[in-house]
C-alpha cells in the first residue's frame, strides 16, 4: 500500500514539477497519469507481464482503493459552490438547459462516430481477408 | 477570587459550550470529520436505493455541508482548512487512473481505430457544444471556461478551469451535474438510437460523462463499464491537451 502510495505521489510530483517548469497548461496529474501508463506499459514489456496482470503490486492495490471513493474528493471544491449561489440562482436555468443539451449532443456524436469506424474497420478486414 | 471566576462562568451558561465550538472551529479536525462521515452517510443511502443515478452522494454529500456552513456561519476558508486533507489526496487519484488504463491496453489495442475517432469527435463535440450552448443561452466568459471541461472527471476539470480563468467550485458542480444527467439519459437514448453494440454504448457514457456514467455503465453491462472507464481516462488527457491549445 505505502509503496503505491508513494508511486503515485512520486508521478504527480514530477507531473507537477514538468508542468510548471515548462510553463504547460496541462494539470500536473494528467502529465503524472500519462507517464505512469507509459512507465507501467514499458516495464510490463520489458519483464514480459501481460498488461492486465497488475493486482499483486503495490500500485495494483492502492489504485482501486483511491478511485473506489473518488467522488468523496470532489466535495470540499464542490461545497465552494456556496460563495456563487446567487450566479446558479440567477443562471441555475441557463446552466441545466447548456448542460442536458451538450451531454446528449456529446453522447450521440461519440457512439455514432464509434459505430461508424467500427464497421469500417470490419468491413475492411472481411474485404482483405 | 477564584469564587469571582467560577461565579461569572456559572452567570453566563453560554461559556463552556462556547469555548468548545471556537476550539471546534478553529480546528481542521471538525470539518475534515463531518466530510467524512457526511460521505459515508450518502454512499450508505445511495447504496440503499440500489445506486439510482439520481441519487448521487457527491451532490448530496455537497448539499448536506454548504446548509451546515450556512446554518452555523462558518466561512467556506475555515471549512476548507480542515478540508483540504481529502482535496489533496484529488491529485494522486487522478494519476492512479493510468492502472485501470493499462490494465485495459489490450482492449484499447483492440478497438484502437474506433476509440481514437470516437475519443476526438467526442472530445471536441463536449467542449464545442458546451461553449456554443453557453453562448447561445448568454453566459459570460468566466462561466464558459467552467462549462468547457464538464465532461471531464471533476479534478482534471477543476484544474483547467482554474487554470484558465474559470472558477473550480462552479466546474465541480457542473462536472458533477453532466454525469447525472448522462447516467440518467444514456440507457434510453442508447435504446432509442437502436445502439447494440456495448463498447460503444459504454465509451460514450464515459466519455460524456466521466466517472459517474461509468459507475452506470458498470450497472448495465461489464463490457460497457471496461470501455467507459477507459474513455474517462483518454478524455481526461486529450480535453486537457485541446484546452491548451484553445485557451492557452
Amino acid at each position: 500500500m505505502l509503496r503505491g502510495l508513494t508511486i503515485l505521489l512520486v508521478f504527480h510530483l514530477a507531473g507537477e514539477v514538468c508542468a510548471r517548469s515548462l510553463g504547460l497548461t496541462i494539470p500536473g496529474p494528467v502529465i503524472g497519469m500519462a507517464s505512469l501508463a507509459a512507465c507501467l506499459l514499458a516495464v510490463n514489456r520489458a519483464v514480459g507481464r501481460p498488461s492486465g496482470d497488475l493486482e499483486n503490486s503495490g500500485l495494483g492495490r492502492v489504485a482501486p482503493a483511491v478511485l473506489g471513493s473518488l467522488g468523496l474528493l470532489f466535495v470540499p471544491a464542490g461545497v465552494g459552490i456556496v460563495q456563487h449561489l446567487p450566479l446558479l440562482v440567477d443562471r441555475g436555468p441557463a446552466l441545466f438547459a447548456v448542460l442536458v443539451c451538450s451531454t446528449v449532443v456529446t453522447l450521440v456524436a461519440t457512439v455514432i462516430a464509434y459505430v461508424g469506424a467500427d464497421r469500417l474497420v470490419r468491413r475492411r478486414r472481411s474485404d482483405a481477408a | 477570587m477564584s469564587a469571582l471566576t467560577a461565579l461569572s462562568a456559572a452567570g453566563d451558561p453560554m461559556q463552556p459550550d462556547f469555548s468548545l465550538w471556537v476550539y471546534l472551529a478553529g480546528s481542521p479536525l471538525l470539518w475534515l470529520t463531518l466530510t467524512l462521515v457526511v460521505w459515508i452517510g450518502s454512499d450508505a443511502l445511495a447504496q440503499a436505493s440500489g445506486r439510482h443515478p439520481l441519487a448521487n452522494p457527491v451532490l448530496f454529500s455537497i448539499a448536506s455541508i454548504a446548509g451546515l456552513l450556512a446554518w452555523t456561519r462558518t466561512p467556506y476558508a475555515t471549512y476548507f482548512e480542515g478540508a483540504q486533507f481529502i482535496h489533496f489526496m484529488l491529485g494522486p487519484a487522478t494519476v492512479a487512473l493510468a492502472v485501470p488504463l493499462v490494465q485495459h491496453a489490450a482492449t484499447v489495442r483492440a478497438n484502437l481505430i474506433p476509440m481514437a475517432v470516437a475519443l476526438v469527435v467526442g472530445c471536441l463535440v463536449a467542449i464545442g457544444s458546451a461553449v456554443g450552448f453557453g453562448l447561445l443561452f448568454g453566459l459570460p466568459e468566466p462561466v464558459l471556461v467552467a462549462l468547457a471541461p464538464k465532461s471531464v472527471t471533476a479534478g482534471v476539470a477543476m484544474a483547467l478551469a482554474s487554470t484558465f480563468g474559470g472558477d473550480p467550485a462552479l466546474a465541480a458542480v457542473l462536472v458533477i451535474t453532466t454525469g447525472i444527467i448522462g447516467a440518467v439519459t444514456v440507457t434510453p437514448l442508447m435504446t432509442l438510437m437502436g445502439i447494440r453494440n456495448f463498447a460503444a454504448r459504454g465509451f460514450a457514457a464515459g466519455l460524456a460523462s466521466h466517472g459517474i456514467g461509468t459507475a452506470r455503465a458498470y450497472a448495465v453491462d461489464p463490457v460497457a463499464g471496461l470501455f467507459a472507464g477507459t474513455a474517462m481516462c483518454l478524455n481526461a488527457v486529450l480535453t486537457s491537451v485541446v484546452m491548451a491549445f484553445l485557451y492557452g
